[in-house]
């Protein structure tokens, strides 16, 4: 396990070098005069000329990047060309409020998504099993800008009983978390069907229904434990593309977290708070996936000898 | 093929919205009565009607008009992201599976350096920075949407590159670039395809993710992720602005994801 560790943990250098590499180039992405972009054209000299010193822009290309790669060992991302606070500060006054979203659309997705894919095996190739697929087909195609609207429709101006948006309390959480998990319940439930098809297959499972056992005590405690497995992997990278899915969601729902962060910093062309952004997301992405594959190895033990 | 082919549900289904997306596209000015930026602010947002069937926006402008008119968009952006990200892809993902060592290295860890983004974070990060335009879309997309492919067309080649008839073309003296291109590439089309079917359906996304964000199509030409990101301020009074816009999006990404399932059933004889 130790080796193993090791292993991934050195793996992921150059992959943390790269990500940060990219996102500071982003700034070298716009086109024509930076500077410009973010003050607009009407800006005075004098302040252009302090914003790029700020931003180190005057420097030679390479410099710039040392500097760069030098604040970020101390988390020093910048300031906010707007509210002129530290990047950093700013992002982690809005990570609760985002973690709580993803966490909420996980259970939400791992609720729908566990009855119905174990449903869609049991009943394989008969109108329940094809419904659920269907329904499955209709999240996955559903993007949250869709889902969202539809949403608010239904329940908080048809029904009136939750928030349009904003984060005042348990029940506001409720449409935003609905909208990021139905999606991600959709491609898990496949995943969930396809492993749990896959385990139904094998001799141990042939062996205990030989042995007489109940098929419901079969499917849940023999099958299903071990189909999870793969699932548990999936989830991983699903809760990292929830980040991303978050931009959206929380805009629409003026969800006060990373995402919307992300979406006002773009709006009001603050890059260097954008930057802080991208990273943290892709750092967290990349976090997430790193403890999803040691949680996977230390449950399945056949993984760290592959 | 084609006699299989049409008996998947699938397939019928997927090739029936594509065509139906194609129609709307190329014959939105026959089909709408009204022109796309056409105002009439005094009619604005009013209820769907015989003269206006899916109703009228803020400023009075035949949301019908506009969804077809913004099926040109996603199926020009979808058709292009998806065209540059296979080439690239094929080229990219072939060339790192034939050559192997140093180049395959590069590649895959350039690759996990772009899948450290996850889904459209880096497209959207791409788009702000260069500034909103169609083509910028386009690269946008395309600068994540060629590591599936590549990864794909990799995975393949290593596994046909082994297979007898590889090594007789070699042993014949075949140069690299011909066992690539006549005997390695043919061989992995089928489940590039796929992708591709599903790739198409996720550009489509895409570019309405990024529109709906002010990343993408500019006023007034009509998108479907700008007039759902319009829409949200009038959920209340019109939800009409939000509804056809959005079925739009749900049917053409369900018909192609459709197709890519019954491809992948047609084309791929292991499942």
């Amino acid at each position: 396990m130790k080796r193993y560790l090791a292993r991934r943990l050195l793996l992921l250098v150059p992959v943390v070098w790269g990500v940060s590499t990219l996102v500071f180039l982003l700034i070298h992405l716009i086109p024509g005069d930076p500077v410009e972009v973010m003050l607009g054209e009407t800006a005075l000299a004098a302040d252009k000329e302090a914003l790029r010193k700020e931003l180190r822009l005057d420097l030679p290309l390479g410099a710039q990047y040392v500097e760069f790669l030098e604040g970020l060992t101390t988390l020093n991302l910048g300031r906010s060309l707007f509210t002129r606070q530290p990047v950093w500060d700013t992002i982690r006054a809005a990570l609760p409020a985002t973690a709580q979203l993803a966490v909420a659309a996980l259970a939400i997705a791992v609720a729908i998504a566990l009855p119905l894919g174990t449903l869609a095996a049991v009943k394989r190739n008969t109108a329940v099993d094809r419904g659920a697929m269907f329904l499955a087909l209709l999240g996955v195609s559903t993007p949250t800008f869709v889902l969202a609207p539809l949403l608010i429709l239904a329940f908080a101006i048809g029904l009136g009983v939750v928030p349009v948006s904003g984060r005042t309390g348990p029940a506001s959480l409720v449409l935003p978390a609905l909208t990021l998990g139905v999606g991600m319940a959709a491609i898990l439930s496949r995943m969930v069907r396809s492993s749990l098809l896959e385990v139904l297959r094998q001799d141990f499972i042939v062996m205990a229904f030989a042995k007489g056992l109940p098929r419901r005590r079969v499917v849940v405690r023999h099958a299903l434990r071990n189909a999870l497995i793969p699932v548990l992997t999936l989830l991983g990278l699903q809760l990292g593309g929830l980040l991303s899915g978050a931009i959206i969601t929380e805009t629409i729902f003026a969800w006060p977290g990373l995402g919307r962060l992300m979406f006002q910093a773009i709006q009001s062309r603050d890059y260097p708070l954008v930057q802080g952004c991208v990273l943290s997301i892709a750092l967290t992405y990349v976090l997430v996936n790193l403890a999803t594959d040691l949680l996977y190895s230390l449950v399945d033990p056949r993984v760290r000898h592959r | 093929m084609i006699g299989r082919a049409l008996r998947l549900p699938g397939i019928v289904v997927g090739l029936a919205v594509l065509v139906a997306l194609v129609v709307a596209a190329a014959g939105a000015p026959l089909l709408s009565r009204h022109g796309p930026t056409e105002q009439a602010l005094r009619e604005g947002l009013r209820a769907p009607s015989a003269a206006h069937p899916f109703g009228q926006d803020r400023l009075g402008r035949d949301v019908l008009s506009r969804v077809l008119h913004g099926a040109r968009v996603s199926l020009w952006v979808g058709t292009l992201a998806v065209g540059v990200s296979v080439t690239i892809g094929m080229l990219v993902g072939s060339l790192a599976g034939a050559l192997g060592g140093i180049v395959d290295d590069l590649v895959m860890r350039l690759i996990d350096i772009l899948q450290a983004f996850p889904g459209i974070l880096l497209a959207i990060a791409a788009a702000a920075a260069l500034g909103p335009s169609l083509l910028n879309v386009v690269l946008a997309l395309s600068l994540i949407g060629w590591v599936g492919y590549a990864r794909l067309v990799r995975g393949q080649i290593l596994v046909v590159r082994e297979m007898d008839y590889v090594h007789a073309a070699a042993a014949l003296g075949a140069r690299p670039g011909r066992i690539i291109f006549r005997h390695l590439l043919p061989n992995v089309l089928a489940p590039v395809i796929v992708e591709a079917s599903f790739g198409m359906a996720g550009a489509i996304v895409g570019e309405a993710s990024l529109s709906f964000l002010g990343l993408g199509t500019q006023p007034p030409t009509p998108s479907w992720g700008s007039m759902l990101n319009e829409a949200r301020n009038y959920l209340l009074v019109a939800p009409h602005l939000a509804i056809f816009p959005g079925l739009a999006v749900m049917v053409v990404v369900l018909g192609l994801n459709f197709l890519g399932d019954g491809l992948r059933d047609l084309l791929d004889p292991r499942q």
